[in-house]
């Protein structure tokens, strides 16, 4: 937020605050721990609302669900923040100290009427107004979303858009109120922290700051990049060009997660070399040159993980990885060896002190204070900094300390998949509370609870149809098609279909969506694609 | 906590069934027909929840309607409050009188407990397996199961009967022919006094329910006293009278109604609990069957002590008649201005809800009826807090039992002797079994004496199920509150005549603990099925005198309510009088 990439609250805040906004988001399913803390607050008096194109099993809990159509987060948000200004409930005190760009913002949303987001989003306009009340009114709010914001061709754009609703209300960088992407495991937020993102170093340091830059080519011994290295979506269109010859993948398995799975394998298969380290011989390691089977993070490694409450925690080795497997810090500095770089043999604390002497947000987190503490939130700056429970509080301060929070102003730009006749039902896609991304960690054991992979249909849509539960159906995109059966689901609406896309060995999603990616995060559009619906004879 | 419907749809008569209490659904998302704008927007969440309360009525009305809960109807009541239906189901199967398993027309629960079963309904179950078939089967309109006490003990052997789409009703000195019958109406209540009649001074109005009548008789004078001299003097007058719950534990009455005056608060609930399922307890029906309104009267006085707008009467379900009156008895109040928005033009708003039982002894303490009322299974609360902080619906709430209410009206009314008297219920072996008023002091055996009995009983259980059996010097011991009366638990007294199988008695009540445990708490669900386990063997000729001590022991110390805590007491006592296993 504002420059890194972290939630700003504690899941704490969460208890305990007034509103909880949840948008694009069945974190019921997709993030059952954080949706423990959500139960609390709800529990503990919090009103919620949800916003999401199916009423999900969160959806469920809320007090207010507004069913947008998929793709028109914008113009609902935007209209929401026009409703705000409009109503006269700005925390203009707040504008007026700690952030920038209010008029451009404000002009920008002018066009949001509640009658035209109505018309855009499907949403009555009523509830519209309801939702921006609320959440002006509220005294505290967290607005949190995961992947229905973000799995979007304008992603970036959707954030802002929500963003500027808690800088338009002062919330955020207050106790209960915040911003709260949620993250999907125990380590993304980790992964980010630790500069596995094409432009920045550990601790969110952008490669284009020279004085970072330094630093760490000072303490490494060789020139670091000041250009961004590609993202995901613009690595696969260079295996495409055939600029990209060879692939080295810790931990991902992109021959069943990317969308348009097809064209991901091609890319793949193409490449000259291919490495792939793992704790599971997953898809992408069958198509592998070399496969590295890896220690797995829980039990079998010394180190830390970041949590989307940006506390860095410990993790522990009980036991050896078995049979060949072998810790990654082990892996990555033999292999540098035969590269021709002598790393010695560093322990999991050491390599994380060299982390703590180079990037300040990390720099108070010893391993003896994380285990003091049971872990700690950054920003740590020195080893006398409690963390920061929440971040952006410096808004608050009068004048605010540092750069002040810019409005980004954003339009509504529909979904690229066009619905047409010949493709006229919204396909979105999402997770099961049993499963785990493409099954690779959660498919090998048995779940009561799993359905396998269907084609999920509102009752409207298979009664026209002519389709019953359990019978099979083709779903047909402008990509490819695949055959499910199919699970009917009160929680659509008709022309809205839904797939969970965990099961890519019977049911394979990824065939069926849309790589269009936004030019900002790289995410491609999970989220929306247009499709058909045929019974399978 | 998944809202995850079944797929089965409720009937038409279900969903009727369920609308009468909630209303018709107003959206798709409630069950109701699917609208374009369901789609789009949905509410629900804390204001569906707050219905969760309707839960236990909700369920009622489908087993009245229907005879029954089947999955559909379960899943349109989940969809309607938004409960996860593995809660739902949680509810439904915790409570006696509502079937999940079967939707059976008639069902027919026939007393088994330690008076019936030695005043023939064994020979009842042999007559009943032959006509139906064994306990649980169905002749395809009836079914029929074995119940605890149904608190007609005065006329046993006693059954209760749910009719699908007629009602309830109960059968008292049944036989078949009883059974098979329609309601049967007027029985003479069995009453009588030693010394002043209080309590039972209205037993034999021929309008229970007139309340001109009541008034006639001194009805409501203690109301409009108590609204003269305001809560705090009604309060002391209360401590002053030195009135005791009759409830079972005995906690002085206006020490409990201070405590919740005295909380902060801005809401405060007063709850009168007439669940009575104490074996060989019935004062309470009695009280609300021949003078509901003096339970009224008392339930607003209390909350006018303790600043209530709001009061409960949660009615024990196997109770219809009294469930009749009381509601009949509030209806009048409020059409004479006893009740709503501003009793007698005093500016105080009091109204009163009755709700109802559904099957569970447990459901008579205080914090597992909170649950219930709250739509929840009956699982007492851990204490501290008490109910006078957080009760229900987390408010500060007084409890008070059905008769230490009446005894509060007649004291504020300030009736000569009204603090001075008890209800007893005397059963089993004896002439005439009945309510008996009595003033403290009284003995046991002077109570046998009135109730008539031609021979000395070989046993004595005093309290209840949850009370002791006492050794014959006791007979003669003045009951009280304190030594060396024995505790008073419910009042009761069941005597059991030189014939009675004392072993097979005991069984019953141990059976019974093994059966009401809620199952919270490890020490009371293992403590009660090791106890009836052991006491068997114990019967049958081993020596296990020192395991059932222990297993007393534990659970008189560990468990967390009073259930487990006294659910040993009168197969202890038995053993020490000799009265099991032979030692006689
Ligand atoms: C297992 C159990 C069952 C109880 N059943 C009843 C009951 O049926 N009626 C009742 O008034 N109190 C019952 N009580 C006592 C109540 O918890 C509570 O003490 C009483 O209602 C308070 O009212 P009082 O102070 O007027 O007696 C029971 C307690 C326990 C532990
Ligand atoms: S003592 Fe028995 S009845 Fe009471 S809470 Fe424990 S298990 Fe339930
Ligand atoms: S009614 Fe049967 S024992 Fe009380």
């Amino acid at each position: 937020m504002f420059g890194a990439g972290g939630g700003t609250s504690s899941y704490e805040e969460i208890e305990h605050t007034d509103l909880i906004v949840l948008w694009g988001s069945n974190a019921r399913a997709a993030h059952p721990i954080f949706f423990h803390h959500l139960l609390k607050g709800i529990d503990n008096g919090a009103r919620m609302i949800a916003i999401d194109p199916r009423r999900t099993e969160s959806a469920a809990w809320a007090d207010l669900w507004l069913g947008l159509d998929v793709g028109t987060d914008i113009a609902l948000a935007n209209a929401v923040g026009r409703e705000i200004i409009a109503a006269g409930l700005t925390d203009d005190e707040f504008i007026a100290r700690a952030t920038t760009g209010f008029d451009a913002y404000a002009e920008s949303v002018e066009p949001y009427t509640l009658d035209h987001a109505a018309d855009l989003t499907g949403v009555p306009a009523e509830a519209i107004r309801e939702l921006a009340h609320a959440y002006a009114k509220a005294p505290t709010a967290q607005l949190c979303w995961t992947l229905g914001i973000t799995e979007h061709h304008n992603a970036s754009d959707n954030v802002f858009a929500l963003i500027d609703l808690a800088l338009l209300t002062g919330h955020v960088g207050r106790y209960g109120s915040g911003l709260v992407p949620i993250r999907g495991q125990n380590n993304v937020q980790g992964g980010g922290d630790m500069g596995a993102l094409p432009n920045k170093l550990p601790g969110f340091q952008d490669v284009a700051d020279d004085g970072a830059r330094r630093r760490f080519e000072d303490a490494w011994g060789c020139a670091v990049p000041a250009e961004p290295g590609w993202h995901l979506s613009q690595m696969f269109e260079a295996m495409e060009r055939g600029d990209l010859r060879a692939l080295y993948v810790i931990g991902e398995n992109p021959a069943q997660s990317e969308a348009d799975g097809t064209r991901a394998r091609r890319a793949l298969d193409g490449l000259d070399h291919l490495v792939v380290q793992d704790i599971f011989f997953t898809a992408t390691a069958e198509l592998a040159d070399v496969v590295l089977p890896a220690g797995a993070a829980w039990a079998e490694s010394e180190g830390t993980v970041t949590s989307s409450e940006r506390r860095v925690q410990r993790v522990r080795r009980v036991v050896p990885p078995p049979g060949n497997a072998r810790d990654d810090i082990d892996i990555l500095v033999d292999l540098a060896r035969r590269l021709g770089h002598d790393w010695g043999q560093p322990t999991a604390e050491e390599v994380w002190d060299e982390l703590r002497s180079l990037s300040p947000i990390h720099a108070g987190m010893s391993y003896r204070r994380l285990e003091e503490l049971g872990g700690i939130q950054w920003p740590c700056r020195d080893e006398e900094d409690p963390g920061s429970r929440f971040l952006h509080g410096r808004l608050w301060e009068d004048p605010p300390r540092g750069p002040k929070a810019p409005f980004t102003p954003v339009e509504h730009d529909p979904p690229k998949d066009e619905l047409t006749d010949d493709y006229p039902i919204r396909l979105t896609t999402g997770r099961h509370l049993d499963s785990y991304n493409t099954g690779v960690q959660s498919g090998r054991y048995r779940s009561p609870r799993r359905t396998g992979g269907t084609i999920d249909l509102s009752p409207e849509d298979a009664a026209s149809m002519g389709l019953a539960a359990g019978e099979r159906a083709r779903v047909i995109s402008r990509r490819g098609s695949v055959v499910a059966p199919v699970r009917i689901d009160r929680s659509l609406r008709p022309g809205l279909a839904f797939m969970a896309f965990h099961y890519p060995e019977d049911v394979d999603t990824n065939r069926l969506t849309l790589d269009e990616w936004d030019p900002k995060s790289g995410t491609a559009e999970f989220k929306a694609t247009a499709v058909r619906i045929e019974r399978e004879p | 906590m998944d809202i995850r419907l079944p797929m089965a749809a409720a009937t038409v008569d279900e969903r009727r069934a369920v609308d009468r209490i909630l209303g018709p659904p107003t959206t798709g998302w409630e069950g109701g027909e699917r609208r374009r704008v369901d789609g789009h927007v949905a509410t629900g969440g804390h204001a569906a929840r707050a219905r969760r309360h309707l839960l236990l009525p909700v369920l009622h009305a489908l087993q009245d309607d229907i005879g029954g809960i089947s999955d559909g109807a379960l899943g349109y009541v989940c969809e309607r409050l938004t409960i996860p239906p593995a809660e739902a189901y949680g509810v439904a199967t915790f409570y006696g009188l509502l079937s999940v398993s079967e939707v059976s027309p008639t069902v027919i629960h026939l007393c088994d407990d330690i008076v019936c079963r030695t005043s023939g309904a064994k020979e009842l179950f042999t007559a009943l397996a032959d006509a139906i078939g064994p306990e649980g089967s169905s002749d395809g309109t009836r079914t029929w199961h074995r119940s605890n006490c149904l608190g007609q003990c005065d006329a046993a052997p006693a059954a209760f009967v749910q009719e699908a789409g007629v009602g309830r009703r109960v059968v008292v000195r049944a036989d078949l022919d009883r059974l098979a019958a329609g309601p049967i109406d007027g029985r003479d209540p069995a009453y009588a006094a030693i010394g002043d009649a209080v309590l039972t001074a209205r037993f034999g109005a021929p309008d229970p329910a007139d309340l001109d009548a009541y008034r006639a008789v001194g009805g409501y004078r203690g109301l409009r006293r108590a609204l003269e001299v305001g809560p705090d003097a009604v309060i002391a007058i209360v401590e002053a009278a030195g009135l005791r719950g009759r409830g079972g534990a005995a906690f002085p009455t206006g020490r409990k109604w201070r405590a919740v005056a005295d909380e902060e608060a801005t809401e405060r609930y007063v709850v009168c609990n007439a669940d009575e399922s104490e074996p060989g307890t019935f004062k309470d029906r009695m009280l609300m069957e021949r003078d509901p309104f003096s339970v009224v009267e008392g339930l607003t006085i209390a909350g006018h002590a303790t600043g209530a707008t709001k009061g409960f009467i949660y009615v024990r379900g196997e109770y219809p008649d009294a469930e009749d009156r009381l509601r009949a008895a509030i209806a009048a109040a409020e059409a004479a201005g006893y009740l709503g928005d501003d009793v007698l033009g005093s500016g105080f708003p009091f109204r009163i809800e009755v709700r109802r039982g559904a099957g569970a002894y447990i459901c008579g303490e205080e914090t597992a009826l909170f649950e219930s009322i709250e739509g929840r299974r009956g699982e007492p609360r851990a204490k501290p807090p008490y109910p006078t902080t957080v009760g229900l619906f987390g408010r500060p709430t007084a409890v008070n039992n059905v008769e230490t209410l009446a005894a509060a009206v007649a004291i504020v009314a300030e009736v000569p002797g009204a603090a001075d008297t008890k209800l007893f219920c005397v059963s089993g072996d004896v002439d005439a079994a009945g309510v008996v008023e009595a003033p403290f002091g009284v003995t046991v055996r002077e109570l046998l004496t009135v109730a008539g009995s031609s021979h000395p009983p070989q046993a004595v259980l005093f309290g209840g199920a949850a009370g002791r059996f006492l050794a014959p010097a006791e007979w003669d011991v003045p009951l009280g509150y304190g030594p060396p009366s024995p505790p008073m638990g419910s009042g009761a007294v069941v005597a059991f005549g030189p014939g009675v199988d004392m072993d097979d008695i005991v069984q019953r009540i141990a059976e019974f603990f093994r059966d009401e445990s809620c199952g919270q708490c490890v020490p009371c669900r293992e403590g009660t099925v090791r106890q009836d386990e052991t006491l068997r063997r114990l019967v049958a000729g081993a020596d296990e005198r020192g395991l059932l001590d222990e297993i007393a022991q534990v659970m008189r110390d560990a468990s967390i309510c009073g259930l487990g805590q006294t659910a040993a007491e009168a197969v202890s006592s038995a053993i020490a009088l000799g009265l099991v296993g032979g030692a006689r």
